[in-house]
């Protein structure tokens, strides 16, 4: 009998025991996910469910929904339909720019064109989030390079008008809403694009041509096969783009004008007001868009072609 | 009368590979014509041409006497089956076969009547609500089927309908399709590259090669007097016999065919005459199929031949055994001249 090492017994016993081998591989990540990631989201919840002691300023840690009253109040409702309404401008217009160009790469475009489109769709992504968002603000200022642009081409007077318009206007496009939504927009269409192609590129071509040879013609082949299969891919990409928007608090920080956004909320009340439950319940309500936005998503039947 | 299909020199080209090349053919209303070669050969991209998915570089496609030279697919009076059925995996059964009336503009009831109807036909009543994953291969195909059948097609166009299937569902898939389609009366094109459902199902079938058809004509015909070695070969077994090897045992130094069943082993004493040619031999490789057994027979001066022996009662049919002498004979009728290499180039 030849001697049988240790480490071949080993994996010779585990190779017996699949559920085992299974259960030892994903007890580290299940534990991450479960312990640091679910814990922590609980434990937030839990804050959410505790108020601050308007004296003392210290947190009282008693069950009570008076801090989710708090956010009712004009101020904060403001903040979060604010913020709400960004995110869902930024998801509908990531979406209209990035179906045309994801189709493209899915169904035209192949080599070297494709490979240039991931290159030019991911490449702003290997450059840090700051430098780009400060790129921002420079070319959006009043001594930007757009502004210039605008002036070059005799148009001043489209972007002023567009600057003049109440609430979404402002001095200049770097600190008008505008101009934040361009930048969300910037930043976050990647996280359309991808999700959208890799549906696409899912479609067999065959069911276009079965479409067709049934009498289907190119527009209803696209409202009646493509995009509902692409469907799930533009969902994927709309929870991206909401909510990262819901849940930033940098561009806003360093575009736009003075007033809050959700991320910046949490992040003062967490911060320097020592507001931790309010800021909890702040963290609750992009979470709470999103659920409702996917029982919708679903009931549309976004996800029947999985 | 007018023909179903026409393609008048009809040319295909993908960059430099000419998967289509010049193909002339007819497709009698009515009749159930299969498309027979390997793969590469050009028979699926020509269903693709008169479905309308391609258009021709060169010739002109005529349906029912109608040039469909710039009438897109949705336009046409045709409808596919395709091989992988690509039925639409977010719909359920019943809106996938009911999509042709959908896209029509039939209202809602009315559709859904029909495509219940063209389920029964195919016998998937049942099956309305599930989805296409929820099928079988057979079922799935059934699904297509009536799909494609939908919108009352004159002409059906079958890509191999039948090649995801296993042996026996296709055998039987065979059967129902060919009664199908003498019932509904429409005409059937067929693609495949299995020469026994070609020849079991058409009425007439053409053997696509390089772009190109060999040969046209009913499942008898190619079987009997294959016109160049390529359908020889692939239309049945063969024993293709070059010019020189046919001038030794035929006499006429022409390139032949004899098909392998009727070559027979006979005693010394039968002599070669103006009916019969024999030939000396050795037995080599014995493969026992069943039904039948083929013997491989290595010739006196070089060659060889195969020979193919029903089996009797009992496994054995008493045949020679590897290694053994044996003279073969067969009657010069069986002899099928076939165009040579040189002729089979020209276009």
């Amino acid at each position: 009998m030849p001697q049988v090492g240790w480490s071949r017994r080993l994996s010779s016993s585990l190779y017996r025991r699949p559920t085992l081998f299974l259960l030892l591989l994903l007890a580290p990540p299940l534990m991450w996910l479960g312990i640091v990631y679910l814990g922590s989201l609980l434990a937030l919840l839990l804050q959410s469910f505790f108020s601050i002691d308007e004296f003392t300023g210290l947190v009282r840690r008693e069950f009570t929904l008076r801090t989710y009253g708090e956010l009712f109040t004009p101020a904060n409702l403001d903040i979060i339909l604010r913020t709400a309404a960004m995110a869902a401008s930024v998801t509908v217009t990531a979406a209209l720019i990035g179906f045309p160009i994801a189709y493209y790469m899915a169904r035209y475009a192949g080599g070297r064109i494709k490979a240039f489109f991931y290159l030019a769709v991911m490449l702003p992504l290997w450059s840090s989030y700051l430098v780009r968002v400060y790129a921002w603000k420079l070319i959006l200022a009043k001594e930007g390079i757009l502004n210039w642009f605008f002036e070059r081409l005799h148009l001043s007077w489209l972007l002023d008008g567009a600057l003049a318009l109440p609430v979404v206007g402002g001095a200049s496009l770097s600190v008008s809403y505008i101009g934040m939504f361009l930048v969300f927009l910037y930043i976050w269409l990647p996280f359309m694009i991808l999700p959208i192609q890799a549906a696409l590129e899912r479609v067999p071509p065959s069911l276009l041509d079965a479409s067709a040879d049934l009498g289907g013609r190119p527009r209803q082949t696209f409202r009646k096969v493509i995009l509902p299969l692409a469907f799930p891919g533009v969902v994927a990409g709309s929870i991206f783009t909401f909510s990262l928007t819901l849940g930033d608090y940098i561009i806003p920080g360093i575009i736009g004008s003075s007033r809050l956004f959700i991320g910046q909320a949490v992040f003062i009340h967490q911060g320097t007001a020592g507001n931790i439950p309010l800021a909890a319940a702040f963290t609750v309500v992009p979470i709470a868009i999103m659920a409702l936005y996917l029982t919708l998503a679903k009931r549309l039947g976004a996800f029947d072609a999985l | 009368m007018i023909s179903a299909v026409r393609f008048q020199r009809v040319s295909r080209h993908f960059g430099t590979v000419r998967a289509v090349d010049g193909v002339s053919f007819e497709v009698a209303d009515g009749e159930f014509f299969a498309m027979l070669g390997p793969s590469g050969s050009g028979k699926t991209t020509c269903l693709r041409l008169i479905a309308g998915f391609e258009q021709p570089d060169a010739g002109h496609i005529e349906i029912h006497g109608a040039m469909v030279d710039d009438v897109p697919p949705y336009e046409r009076d045709v409808n596919t089956v395709f091989q992988d059925y690509a039925l639409f995996p977010h719909m359920n059964v019943l809106d996938n076969v009911a999509y042709g009336l959908m896209v029509k503009g039939t209202a809602r009831e009315e559709r859904h009547r029909q495509a219940e109807e063209m389920l029964a036909l195919v016998e998937l009543s049942g099956m309305a609500a599930r989805k296409p994953a929820q099928l079988s291969g057979g079922q799935r195909q059934r699904v297509a089927l009536a799909r494609a059948l939908i919108n009352r097609p004159r002409v059906l166009l079958l890509d191999e309908p039948l090649g995801a299937l296993d042996l026996k569902l296709r055998e039987q898939m065979q059967i129902e399709l060919k009664a199908l389609q003498r019932r509904i009366g429409i005409t059937f094109i067929y693609v495949t590259h299995d020469q026994g459902e070609a020849l079991s199902m058409s009425d007439r079938l053409a053997v696509f090669n390089h772009g190109r058809i060999e040969q046209v004509g009913r499942p008898e015909a190619l079987y009997e007097h294959p016109a160049t070695a390529f359908v020889a070969g692939f239309v049945g077994v063969s024993n293709v016999l070059d010019a020189d090897l046919a001038g030794r045992l035929a006499g006429q130094a022409q390139a032949c065919a004899i098909r392998p069943e009727r070559i027979r082993f006979v005693d010394r004493g039968e002599v070669p005459g103006d009916r019969l040619c024999t030939a000396e031999g050795e037995i080599g490789d014995v493969q026992y199929h069943g039904a039948s057994t083929r013997y491989q027979v290595r010739l006196a001066g070089g060659g060889e031949l195969i020979v193919i022996r029903q089996n009797a009662r009992g496994g054995g049919n008493g045949g020679p055994a590897p290694g053994a002498s044996v003279r073969l004979a067969w009657d010069r009728a069986d002899i099928q001249p076939l165009r040579d290499a040189a002729e089979d180039a020209k276009p």
